[in-house]
């Protein structure tokens, strides 16, 4: 029996020590591991420049052990064509929030994706603006109570959620572009395969890639964590089906 | 014999460990961390079988596994 | 390099290349796309980077992202775009990130015209953003002085690190000028080199290029931080230009850009008809000559001071403010796209010197 003890489960390399802001139960620190982790495996730590938005990971800079700049709310993909246009040979991630992604930077990624543009990003969605507060976000369900609909979202006068892969997924232009969920740990592992790949993708210079992940917020949601983790399962994950969208490495992108 | 190792400072009491854990061996102590949150504790060690879910779905990386000798890996992370 | 006939906007986008900027990100309006459609084939056989981007909105982020990286980074719109731009040119000041921007100015407000004017010097001088930032702010009056500015302008901002303006109106863009390029182009930036810019976390910690500071004490630094650079622009980057200016001139005109330009041929006409008139061409807009023009309109010789501008009259704030009215000052101009002649400056003149002696008499 060999002695010395070997650990099979520590932190990423990638993260830092710091404690986080996020609420207890927050999957938040859950995808930023995974983050984390696919850089650690990929060795793209010392190449990496990460771009934070607006909203609850507007301080994921604290967490992280690689270059990181700030954007203003809903343009880090602008900034991240930037910086990957003039410096391609360095790996450019972008951390967004539904609010931020799919609401005042919707023209943002819409473009970045339809360009080409050879950054990744992982979209957060936890159905709700978390920073501010609890308000609908595009990605609200319908009937859900929040701040600015506490009768629950009235979708004949605020639409219906934004399906984001769906929507990214019908831009011709190659893409790798894929939904996970963070609320079991089976999940997780199904997650950070995706999250890995996007930037495997981006490593081998192929094309823009986005994974969007569904997320829980206890807090605004009024659900305690582990009954949040049930409310993804119950409310948001039939309505956002999980799976792979669009792959440049298979012809019509049906689920790997 | 595996085992986890449950950082005091991280760890936030939100409880997901606790219902992850497919062995159910993770309960909440009684013990409280500088920030007041009551913090996660491994009530039966030895029942521990090193499959390292509850460090996977630890949204504040506050777990860690250890393990000495051949260790069964369930699934590949 | 000999001298070319070239249009003011074309020579721009020559200009940002001499200065060893080939990162460029722009968005298509009048008066000033030809610089995206000169620079969308040159920069290629430079080994730059073009990219049209979806909004200006897009645009003032993308330079945020690729000042970043260390290496010369500038963009030129038109007056709306550039109210699109504001919001990141105060992220960009505030996060110390050295960028040029070109604002080939054409007439307001709202989509307003086509045509040129000098109408946003408040947008450019006070802020456009919000804040507390400045923007150092560059007036040329030809297509030479464009480019030599271009250039010069970069070295600005990266000695300060701060966002840098150049604002000429539609003619600056659209005229046909002979220009001279410096022989040695520059090379671009290497960004190891920099003890800033986002290099990757190899063998150093994490760098972070942000604008956030939630704790009060340590955003009112960064706004000290800002403002110990604007002490020293104030006092090293100051630029302006005398034109026939003699203890003989009656008036003294305050002029920026083309419409300087206008009134030094209505200078030489007046000076001809035995009526001395001097002109002060600032250059640097920000940072003002503020001594200097109080010294020229202090002169015992100086009657009043005729401030014109192509617009309903903005720097004339800062001309009353910078010589404390100790002369009557009076504004002439036109805006909207109508460019005052040669003519309409004399008349305006004329006007002047009758009302003083109709005073002098009455005195």
């Amino acid at each position: 029996m060999s002695s010395n003890p070997n650990t099979i489960f520590k932190r990423p390399e990638s993260l830092s020590d710091n404690i986080t802001h996020y609420c207890p139960g927050c999957t938040h620190g859950v995808i930023h591991r995974l983050v984390a982790e696919s850089l650690d495996e990929l060795g793209l730590r010392e190449r990496a420049v990460g771009v934070a938005p607006v909203g609850c990971s507007v301080l994921i800079y604290n967490y992280f052990n690689c270059d990181f700049m700030e954007a203003a709310h809903g343009r880090a993909p602008a900034l991240a064509t930037g910086f990957k246009r003039t410096r391609p040979d360095m790996i450019v991630f972008t951390y967004q929030g539904d609010g931020d992604l799919a609401s005042i930077g919707m023209g943002e990624i819409v473009h970045a994706a339809n360009r080409g543009e050879k950054f990744t990003t992982i979209f957060v969605n936890n159905a709700i603006y978390g920073m501010t507060g609890g308000q609908k976000a595009p990605t609200t369900m319908p009937l859900q109570k929040t701040s600015t609909s506490p009768a629950g979202r009235d979708v004949t006068k605020a639409g219906f959620p934004i399906r984001m892969a769906e929507l990214l997924a019908t831009l011709k232009t190659p893409s790798f572009i894929a939904r996970g969920a963070v609320h079991t740990p089976m999940h997780i592992v199904q997650t950070k395969k995706l999250i890995k790949k996007a930037f495997r993708l981006q490593n081998e210079n192929k094309c823009f890639s986005l994974v969007e992940v569904l997320s829980t917020c206890p807090t605004n949601w009024g659900i305690d964590p582990n009954g949040s983790l049930q409310w993804v399962t119950d409310n948001m994950q039939p309505y956002y089906p999980l799976g792979v969208y669009k792959d440049p490495e298979k012809k019509n992108g049906e689920e790997s | 014999m595996p085992g986890i190792r449950i950082d005091k400072k991280y760890c936030k009491g939100c409880e997901l460990c606790v219902q992850a854990c497919p062995m159910q061996i993770i309960s909440m102590s009684k013990e409280i961390n500088v920030k007041g949150f009551f913090i996660a504790k491994v009530h039966e060690p030895t029942k521990c079988i090193g499959c390292r879910i509850c460090a996977i779905i630890c949204p504040d990386i506050a777990i860690e596994v250890v393990t000495h000798g051949t260790q069964y890996i369930p699934f590949e992370y | 390099m000999a001298k070319k006939l070239m249009k003011g906007n074309e020579a721009l986008g020559e200009a940002a290349i001499a200065a060893g900027a080939l990162n460029y990100f722009a968005y298509p309006i009048t008066p000033q796309s030809e610089v995206a459609e000169y620079l969308c084939w040159r920069l290629p056989q430079v080994g730059g980077n073009f990219v049209q981007a979806e909004s200006e909105v897009a645009v003032g982020n993308m330079l945020f992202g690729a000042a970043a990286t260390g290496k010369r980074i500038f963009t030129t719109s038109s007056s709306p775009g550039i109210s699109l731009m504001q919001e990141a040119i105060s992220y960009m000041a505030g996060a110390h990130l050295p960028v040029v921007l070109i604002n080939i100015m054409r007439g307001g407000p709202g989509l307003g015209g086509i045509l040129p004017a000098q109408s946003d010097y408040f947008q450019a001088v006070k802020g456009g953003g919000h804040g507390d930032y400045r923007l150092v702010v560059l007036a040329p009056a030809s297509v030479q002085e464009a480019v030599d500015l271009m250039i010069e302008s970069f070295d600005i901002a990266e000695r300060y690190l701060t966002p840098v303006m150049i604002i000429g109106d539609g003619m600056i863009g659209q005229m046909m000028e002979s220009v001279e390029f410096p022989k040695k182009y520059r090379q671009q930036n290497d960004p190891s080199k920099s003890d800033w810019a986002l290099t990757g976390a190899k063998g150093r910690s994490a760098r972070v290029v942000k604008s956030l500071f939630l704790d009060g004490k340590k955003l009112e630094d960064n706004c000290l931080k800002l403002e110990a650079k604007y002490v020293e622009i104030r006092k090293n980057e100051v630029k302006y230009e005398l034109y026939k200016v003699s203890n003989k001139n009656k008036v003294l005109i305050t002029a920026y850009g083309t419409m300087a330009r206008i009134c030094q041929t209505a200078i030489d006409e007046l000076e001809e008809e035995k009526i001395s008139v001097g002109l002060m061409r600032p250059i640097s807009l920000y940072p003002f000559p503020e001594k200097e023009m109080f010294k020229e309109a202090n002169k015992p010789n100086i009657l009043a001071i005729l401030d014109i501008e192509m617009s309903t009259g903005q720097m004339v704030e800062d001309v009353e403010r910078v010589t404390k009215s100790i002369k009557p000052i009076e504004f002439f101009g036109h805006t909207g796209g109508i460019v005052p002649t040669p003519e309409e400056v004399k008349d305006k003149v004329y006007e002047m010197l009758k009302k003083f002696k109709k005073d002098k008499k009455k005195s």
